[in-house]
């Protein structure tokens, strides 16, 4: 293909005006001593060459569409409008880029407000960013912020969080001599009465995810009263869907929340992009991390909005910057504010209910199949373990020839939990399909 | 004259001074929360299906909200209308030319979109089981295999999500490298004309910056950096071609001052557009680079982002890359975790994927030839814009330049006190997004402008007669450019304000 609008006669023109005779002599800007590449590349692929190798790849892979899956394990399935799609694609967002001249980019400007008003309607924060890359990094810039605001070296993280964005925290900070100890799990959730020996007056932040990676509620009442009384932060990873029917984080006193908010509009996309979500107490706000949109006035007095704070950034700030983010996922905090706009008041709230409500129906099902049992007591939200009376990744692999993507095989996370399985069930899942899925489960196992 | 009858590069209907013949206030659009009206609904559920049962049977009452969050409740045909409104409000890529350098705002290919938007790669969850995920696997590593022999490296991870994602990885690959050697370092160099980028990754790293001056035409000086170089100092974080837009001709004597001490050669590969089949990071000394591929491959900048920073190293970095990695065995693939010297993970999941997804899909589009036609297009725009404007515009080193120039503004600032920042600012009123301004830091009133490869010559010679033009307006009439602009929704905005009271969320009934 060719995207180049060059022409010979452009190029002898435009060469002429250079002052040069030809491509080569421009080129003499690169000095001779430094070797010239011979890419060894297949040829270029027309359109319909390209469509076709990317349709055949395509087709090789298990979908949403092609399965019905009961996989979550921090990236779920959800029912989408189709404007968030058509918004999407419009190339006004799609092509343009960080909003340097306000002036010409008042729609993303405005949009990157309500997204981070909309957060912070959720959370019940008092401000948010416009975007992180995903929930991983966003954890450890949260981190990073509690270890500079308190001016202490170490964390206190729940053993129940994600495990990958456990290690990438790790990651992060181990190079800076940051400690990271961890409260051990107890049936599922953070054992209090660990926490509550680990946190001490050296501890910048208590670490916790809601739900959490098992799917589990955790104490994070009790947690906050921990992590205050030795004057360390609570930070508070969150699904945000669990937030039409959970009580947000700013209600028990949390002082940054982050997540991962692909739940909110984006596709699975095998991983990313995603979209990372940050939001804090105002006291911290001028220590946020990423691009902030705030509200102001024109020369005529006219409501408009900028990239404001942005002496916390790294094209002003450099070495001493907050972050060294750049580049952030406008265009999923874009479409994480239509889906919202799309659910409004009543719809989010109901898609909450119906996720808490089909994962229980399937639970109850479940545990009808001889040998299946919750692994875990502790109550939950769309998500849930059990344990099987058979090897998970065996049992995953009959079901995907009938047609279905079981859960997560906990062993990938824990290998003491041998047996363990991860289940989510979103509002995407019809009662008829929990039920073909548990007959399924049951046909395998018996 | 109506704003959506204005042509691009032509300004002539103006009135001097800050006066439009229209409102513009007319144009903007409220607050998603100011368009609802309770009850309202867009997006209606299937009815739930299954028994319901109390929420408080299921949760602990006290864990349960106790008021729904206060959404906006509108419509789908005013949500649409919205969107489309503020969409309307923004100059882009694909509605108007975007020379911002460094970015290399390139046209983005349909049919990429439509390849990414696939079920087979948009809908695949991320822990898929290896075996029905061959197709997105086989991408990848197809991918992975493209940037190494584009790039002359070795082993390349896909994980980091953008470039500074990817300059964290790559210095954290080092600091492990090094340690792994028995000798911890604990400096990182970056000339001062580096991206901002640049010291804030190596700062996150825990490293202490050294920043060394260039020398007088705009390149590394091999004498300073000498001077700095000891074996404390575990990178050199060089931009090439630099933000100046030129190529360090003395690549090759830096990188043995930098291996003779041990240290390791960084590229910061925002600028590998101009490279692209004409030289490799890899033959030219560099022991690590990341390259952007919402800049040099194609990917929608998406209004700021995502976009995606593949990190590629030579053999001795290999068994630091992040974790997972995908491996080819038999003739299948798998995600597999790194090795125990991994520097671990870096994020949740594999990667941005539906990025990449884009980025194989245009170098197989291109080829080794469609790609090397790609730079040398760029570096003749760039080259062309500098010849017709650098009269007006002095370029402080003007020599030929790869895919982009750092033109001034100094005279026009002395002459007639216009500065960069308003003639970015008059240049929207002609239906052209700004130059980046202010940067590299060590030119005076600097503007950046990086054309791409993807744009004809009568756009870029539009553009050089606007920018001409509004230097014969700054002296003139310099208060038009001064108050300018004068055509878009808003006129200039109290940035001050907006950082001294910050207003960041809207509050119910907010009134605009």
């Amino acid at each position: 293909m060719e995207f180049v609008p060059i022409t010979k006669q452009d190029q002898e023109v435009m060469l002429a005006k250079i002052g040069v005779c030809s491509m080569e002599e421009l080129l003499k800007c690169i000095p001779s001593s430094v070797t010239r590449a011979r890419l060894r590349l297949p040829p270029g692929l027309s359109e319909p060459e390209l469509l076709r190798v990317a349709e055949r790849l395509a087709s090789r892979n298990a979908t949403s569409k092609s399965h019905v899956s009961f996989l979550g394990a921090g990236a779920y399935e959800h029912f989408v409008s189709s404007v968030v799609r058509y918004v999407f694609s419009r190339g006004e967002f799609l092509t343009a880029y960080t909003p340097y001249q306000p002036e010409a980019s008042q729609g993303t400007l405005q949009a990157m407000y309500e997204f981070q008003s909309l957060i912070c309607d959720l959370t019940q924060m008092d401000a948010a960013n416009a975007s992180l890359y995903e929930g991983g990094s966003a954890m450890a810039e949260a981190c990073i912020l509690a270890l500079r605001e308190t001016e202490r070296r170490k964390l206190v993280v729940s053993g129940t969080l994600h495990p990958e964005v456990r290690q990438t925290l790790s990651t992060y900070l181990k190079q800076v001599g940051t400690q990271i100890q961890e409260i051990p799990r107890a049936d599922g959730i953070s054992d209090i009465k660990e926490a509550g020996r680990l946190i001490d007056s050296q501890t910048a932040a208590v670490v916790v995810q809601m739900p959490n990676a098992f799917g589990c509620l955790e104490p994070v009442r009790e947690l906050e009263k921990a992590a205050h009384a030795r004057g360390a932060l609570l930070i508070v990873s969150v699904n945000p869907v669990s937030l039409g029917i959970l009580e947000p984080p700013g209600a028990y006193g949390a002082d940054i929340v982050v997540g991962e908010g692909q739940p909110l509009g984006t596709d699975l996309l095998y991983g990313g992009p995603y979209l990372g979500l940050f939001a804090c107490r105002k006291e911290l706000i001028r220590k946020m991390p990423g691009r902030v949109i705030g509200m102001t006035r024109d020369a005529h007095g006219r409501r408009g909005f900028v990239l404001t704070l942005q002496t916390r950034e790294q094209h002003i700030r450099r070495a001493r910057a907050t972050s060294n983010i750049c580049t952030n996922e406008a265009m999923m905090a874009l479409a994480a504010a239509v889906h919202l706009g799309s659910l409004g008041k009543e719809g989010f709230r109901e898609v909450a209910f119906q996720n808490l409500q089909k994962a229980h129906y399937c639970l109850d099902r479940l545990s009808t199949v001889r040998g299946v049992q919750p692994l875990f007591k502790a109550p939950f939200f769309n998500e849930f373990a059990v344990s099987l009376p058979a090897d998970p990744e065996e049992v995953n692999g009959r079901l995907l020839e009938k047609g279905f993507l079981g859960g997560l095989p906990l062993r990938r996370w824990d290998p003491s939990l041998r047996s363990g399985w991860l289940l989510a069930v979103t509002e995407a899942r019809s009662r008829e399909q929990i039920d073909r899925f548990v007959q399924a489960v049951q046909e395998i196992l018996s | 004259m109506k704003r959506d009858t204005m042509v691009m590069g032509k300004e002539s209907a103006l009135p001097v001074g800050g006066k439009t013949p229209h409102s513009p206030g007319r144009l903007l659009e409220p607050l998603l929360n100011q368009l609802g009206s309770p009850g309202r609904r867009a997006f209606v559920l299937p009815a739930l299906d299954v028994p319901v049962k109390p929420p408080e049977t299921l949760v602990p009452a006290g864990m349960l909200r106790k008021t729904p969050a206060p959404l906006p409740e509108v419509s789908e045909r005013d949500l649409v209308k919205h969107f489309l409104r503020l969409a309307h409000l923004n100059f882009s890529g694909e509605t108007n030319f975007y020379p911002l350098g460094s970015c290399t705002m390139k046209y983005n290919p349909k049919v990429n979109e439509e390849i990414a938007g696939l079920a087979g790669f948009a809908k695949v969850h991320p822990y898929t089981p290896d075996e029905a995920a061959q197709g997105i696997l086989e991408l990848l590593w197809t991918l992975e295999q493209q940037l190494r022999e584009i790039l002359g490296m070795d082993a390349v991870s896909l994980q980091p999500a953008a470039g500074a994602h990817g300059e964290l990885t790559a210095l954290l690959m080092a600091k492990a490298y090094h340690d792994a050697k028995g000798r911890s370092r604990r400096k990182v160099v970056v000339p001062d004309s580096a991206h901002g980028t640049n010291p804030a990754s190596a700062a996150l790293c825990g490293f202490e910056v050294v920043e060394i001056a260039s020398d007088k035409r705009g390149r590394i000086s091999p004498e300073v950096l000498r001077s700095v170089m000891d074996e404390d100092v575990a990178v050199f974080m060089v931009t090439n071609p630099n933000t100046l837009g030129l190529f360090e001709e003395r690549i090759g004597e830096v990188a043995s001052i930098v291996h003779s001490k041990g240290g390791l050669m960084y590229l910061d590969g925002a600028n590998m557009n101009a490279l692209l089949g004409l030289v490799r990071p890899g033959d030219m000394g560099f022991d690590m680079v990341h390259v952007n591929v919402h800049k040099t491959f194609s990917i929608p900048h998406g209004s700021g982002g995502p976009g995606g920073g593949p990190v590629g190293v030579k053999e001795p970095l290999r068994r630091f890359l992040p974790s997972p990695i995908v491996v080819k065995e038999n003739g299948r693939f798998r995600l597999s975790s790194a090795g125990p010297d991994s520097i671990g993970r870096v994020r949740t999941f594999f990667g941005n994927t539906g990025a990449l997804v884009r980025a194989f899909a245009y170098i197989a589009s291109l080829g080794s030839d469609g790609l090397k036609r790609v730079a040398e297009g760029a570096i003749l725009n760039a080259n062309y814009v500098k010849a017709l404007i650098r009269d007006v515009y002095p370029v402080p080193v003007d020599e030929t330049c790869m895919h982009e120039f750092v033109a001034s503004a100094k005279e026009l600032k002395a002459s007639c006190g216009v500065k960069a920042l308003d003639i970015a600012k008059r240049l929207l009123d002609y239906g052209f997004y700004a130059p980046t301004i202010y940067f590299p830091l060590i030119v005076e009133e600097a503007l950046m402008i990086e054309p791409s490869e993807t744009e004809s010559r009568q756009v870029l010679e539009a553009f050089a007669a606007a920018l001409v033009a509004i230097a014969e307006e700054a002296t003139s009439y310099p208060q038009k450019v001064k108050g300018a602009p004068h055509r878009m929704p808003v006129t200039r905005l109290d940035e001050v304000q907006a950082a001294r009271e910050p207003n960041l969320k809207w509050s119910p009934g907010e009134s605009s």
